[in-house]
């Protein structure tokens, strides 16, 4: 069965004819091919395929794509400023070696963009719990939790 | 020009497209009239396939093909090839039994390629394969390598009687059984090291497409050394010459050995493609790569050290069952003999050494090299063996490795390797400082007045990195060359791209090489890109693992810059109108000797690509030198990890709380890259000691089949890390360099059950220590 879909994504209007059955990260990827939204499991335990979506950070591999219909979504390709210029939380994952082979890295990012607006001044416990839901196999997480913190910091002074 | 490049922390190159989105992984890339492939799986560990019946998953919607192993037979594919012949202890070829691309007459585990459909879309392709109709004469099984060779025992190969791949040995037996009955104390130990699944977070994929026009094949694949890939494929099943095959190995997302090897899915893609003359693309699923990327570690391990009264070591006696799966893994043989028990003398002078290792064929999916491959499987027997000894004859676990540490060098061990340089003292006397053992027993107290056991654990190892040799592997069974091949092309206005057979897949080489280049160059790190992962760009490659990447693919490297610097003073000599041996090239500028005349490299470079006035009866125009370099030893990383938990006696919950690493990798160029690749590896042994364990039922079914039964580390698991370095740097590389990337998780396994052992007051406990194992072991010694 076809649906038709619409919704906003990084700013931008879109819309589609989909098999009902389509995942919102299907349609990222494989109809906008904004790749930078990744798949790494199949039971939303890694959070590789995180966006936004009304501002919350959400498992695009957990939803079908029709839930999305009139939201507004925000992929990692639409979180640094027009000019490239980095987000705060991108900047501090560079400066702060907070990713290795970068799978993880959207992912990590969009959460903790969302994280940090929710929780601004959240300790490095706090931070690592925060990451329950995204694995990252190279970094052992040290750098991470150091680049959310700093991005946190930053965000919060904005 | 500025800061030295050398041991600077500059932020990473490739950082910025990762950060954006735009990476490219191997499943970002669609091919115009692509179309995807789904494979058939088996679900029994062992069965006779007695009938495939493709008919209604062919007529399904969108399909394309099914194809079977008798489809592959048919077209005259070779199965997967193993490249490490290990020589049995009679003299005899391991055993090799036939490893098809896809199933033939029989599934060996869970997990086994029985047939694959393509079709238009992805969602199809898997629809079909639900639809392919297998019947299986289901057949006993046996998972554990324990029970391999046991009576009556299933059996996997006809070409493997008993389950058995080889029996392989090192060292004088006689001479250590003598040691060991002179010994005045004994220190045994009994344990599993475990299984392991590499689960690198960018699941496997492959995109192969065929060109009529030229009859030539390209094979997108998540892979850690596309040369070698190639090589293997073209060469060994498919009968195709290298130069009609391109494969590009683009952004990869995590490897830790798993993606070292050819896999049966890149070349039924690659085959298929021709047959189709459409690319086809299979991307697994997680669940998929839990049965088919390869596992890892998975012994059985009864080792024994012999000392004298003051515990000094004697000898070491070690017998281990390694369990290679199903089928040998492109590397599987070298693991469990060459990159382990060669390393069991440790940091250690231990005079004697046997090592026995049966190798067994088992209903479970093919285990090879994940991260340390070897090492962490060797330091955790000689760490707990001498851990264990401290605590039998009462002696400070810092002592006994003092007393036995290795000082003089080069150092020849007894089981083979040559050691060129180290400093054990050094890395144990830094951790030890950072550790703060001095106020450890306060800790120690503070922890029990809240009802906590508080341990610590050492671990001091070693492992033999920037693999090697080729002559001496090629001795030892190898049947490649472990060189590696590096390109400099410096362009007309003089910056450069460089190109080298070594490849990231998370290391940071575009920053680190590019340090290195633009050091040796003395130009701005900017000038300089680094390219690699695409066969139809680089000259040749070996790849990246056993932490070689800069060791070897770095010194190719700089052979090659040494050629760029000595033609380019040719250049200026000529431009300059001076004697060759005057001229000296320092910091970007080519300048003859005590004189105020020069010129930059970037009018030196201008000149050979613009050579009007050029020495054209002597040199060639252009600069472009390439280089392999073949390295004349391994590189001895080592260091001391020292580690403290808190156990919570009523939940058996281990807490790490503290963790000081001091490593020896020789220089270091970027040492922020250094301390994120000892955060990595350090996180991936607490894995292995704490959460991660694969598991099969004695019907060879998977139990950990998934992130929700297979725990890897989450970030509230694991400390913060304090890490240092200290410097021996390499004797026979000139960046003096050793390797970083596998240390982290060699080290931390022993550590961290040494720590917990020490908290529980036990012997021993088996790995993953989760909170249920822990719990467990604390009551049966209450009852005991």
């Amino acid at each position: 069965m076809a649906v038709k879909v619409s919704m906003k994504v990084n700013g931008k209007p879109v819309s589609a004819e989909l098999e009902a059955r389509t995942l919102l990260v299907t349609f990222i990827r494989e109809n906008l091919h904004l790749t930078g939204t990744h798949v790494g499991c199949d039971t939303a335990q890694c959070g590789a395929c995180t966006v936004h979506m009304n501002g919350k950070a959400v498992k695009s591999c957990s939803m079908l794509a029709m839930q999305a219909e009139g939201a507004d979504l925000l992929t990692i390709e639409g979180l640094a400023k027009a000019d490239g210029t980095l987000h705060p939380m991108q900047a501090a994952f560079k400066e702060h070696h907070g990713l290795q082979c970068g799978f993880c890295t959207p992912g990590m990012v969009m959460n903790a963009v969302d994280f940090a607006t929710r929780h601004p001044g959240a300790s490095e416990q706090e931070v690592r719990e925060s990451l329950e839901g995204n694995l990252c196999r190279c970094t052992g997480y040290h750098n991470i939790v150091k680049s959310i913190v700093a991005g946190s910091k930053t965000m919060a002074a904005k | 020009m500025g800061a030295p490049l050398i041991g600077a922390r500059i932020q990473r190159k490739e950082d910025y497209r990762f950060l954006t989105g735009a990476g490219q992984y191997t499943d970002d890339v669609t091919l115009p009239h692509q179309t995807y492939a789904a494979f058939v799986r088996t679900p029994h560990a062992h069965a006779k396939l007695k009938s495939v019946n493709t008919a209604k998953a062919k007529a399904a919607p969108g399909v394309l093909a099914v194809y079977t192993g008798e489809d592959i037979a048919a077209a005259k594919l070779g199965g997967l090839p193993c490249g490490w012949l290990i020589t049995d202890v009679n003299g005899q070829p391991m055993k090799e039994p036939p490893y098809p691309v896809l199933a033939l007459g029989k599934v060996r585990h869970v997990g086994e390629r029985v047939a694959v459909v393509v079709a238009e879309t992805q969602d199809q392709a898997r629809d079909a394969a639900e639809l392919v109709q297998v019947d299986y004469e289901v057949l006993p099984a046996v998972a554990d390598g324990r029970l391999a060779r046991a009576k009556g025992a299933p059996q996997l190969h006809e070409a493997a009687p008993d389950n058995t791949c080889f029996v392989w040995a090192i060292g004088d037996k006689a001479a250590v059984d003598a040691a060991f009955a002179k010994a005045a104390h004994v220190t045994k130990l009994d344990f599993v090291n475990n299984r392991l699944i590499p689960n690198a977070i960018e699941p496997r994929a492959a995109n192969g497409s065929y060109s009529r026009a030229d009859d030539s094949y390209t094979l997108y694949v998540a892979s850690q050394n596309p040369h070698v890939e190639r090589l293997l494929m073209t060469a060994f099943v498919m009968g195709l010459p290298e130069h009609k095959v391109r494969v590009v190995a683009g952004d990869v997302g995590g490897g830790f050995g798993s993606k070292i090897y050819l896999y049966a899915e890149d070349v039924v893609v690659t085959w298929a493609s021709k047959q189709l003359a459409r690319p086809v693309k299979w991307t697994a699923e997680r669940s998929e790569s839990y049965v088919s990327d390869a596992h890892g570690r998975d012994h059985h391990t009864i080792a024994e050290l012999a000392m004298d009264q003051d515990g000094k070591f004697l000898a070491m006696r070690v017998k281990t069952t390694a369990n290679v799966g199903a089928y040998l893994s492109t590397f599987a043989s070298c693991v469990p003999t060459i990159l382990y028990a060669t390393l069991l003398a440790g940091q250690y002078t231990t005079p004697l050494i046997h090592c026995e290792v049966t190798a067994v064929f088992t209903n479970t999916v093919p285990v090879d090299a994940y991260r340390g491959a070897g090492r962490p499987e060797a330091t955790y027997v000689v760490e707990r063996l001498v851990e264990t000894a401290a605590r039998e004859m009462k002696l400070d676990p810092a002592e006994i490795r003092r007393k036995n540490f290795i000082r003089t060098f080069p150092y020849q061990t007894p089981v083979a390797l040559l050691y060129d340089i180290g400093d054990y003292d050094a890395t144990m006397d830094a951790a030890q400082k950072l550790a703060d053992v001095a106020g450890y027993p306060a800790r120690k107290k503070a922890s029990e007045a809240k009802g906590k056991l508080r341990g610590m654990g050492y671990a001091a190892y070693i492992e033999a990195c920037g693999i090697a040799p080729s002559a001496v592997a090629g001795s030892l069974g190898a049947r490649a060359g472990l060189f590696e091949a590096g390109e400099v092309r410096v362009h007309p206005t003089g910056s450069v791209t460089v190109f080298t057979g070594s490849h990231s897949h998370g290391q940071g080489h575009e920053t680190t090489f590019a340090q290195v280049v633009a050091d040796r160059l003395g130009m701005a790190v900017e000038n300089v890109d680094i390219v690699h992962g695409d066969t139809s760009k680089v000259l040749f490659g070996m790849g990246t693992y056993g932490s070689r990447s800069i060791a070897v693919g770095g010194t190719a490297i700089v052979k090659a810059l040494d050629k760029i610097i000595a033609k380019g003073k040719k250049i200026a000599a000529h431009l300059l109108e001076a004697a060759e041996g005057d001229i000296e090239y320092a910091s970007g500028v080519f300048k003859v000797a005590g004189t105020d005349k020069q010129k930059t490299f970037g009018e030196v470079a201008f000149a050979a690509y613009v050579p009007h006035n050029y020495p054209h009866d002597k040199l060639e125009p252009g600069l472009n030198e390439n280089a392999f370099y073949d390295p004349s030893n391994f590189t001895f990383p080592a260091g001391t990890y020292i580690c403290e938990v808190e156990v919570d006696p009523e939940t058996g919950v281990v807490k790490v709380e503290r963790w000081s690493a001091v490593d020896d990798f020789g220089k270091i160029i970027n040492p922020m890259i250094v301390e994120g690749q000892v955060h990595g590896g350090l996180t991936q042994g607490i894995g292995q000691a704490l959460t991660e364990g694969a598991k099969y039922d004695s019907h060879g079914q998977l139990l950990t089949g998934s992130f929700m039964d297979y725990c890897i580390p989450r970030a509230d698991d694991v400390p913060s890390y304090q890490v240092d370095t200290r410097e021996t740097p390499c004797t026979h590389n000139p960046l003096g360099v050793k390797g970083c990337g596998e240390a982290g998780a060699i080290g931390a396994p022993a550590a961290l059950i040494n720590a917990i052992t020490d908290a529980l007051g036990v012997k021993d406990i088996p790995m993953p220590a989760t909170p249920q194992t822990v719990w467990r072991t604390l009551n049966q010694k209450k009852a005991a």
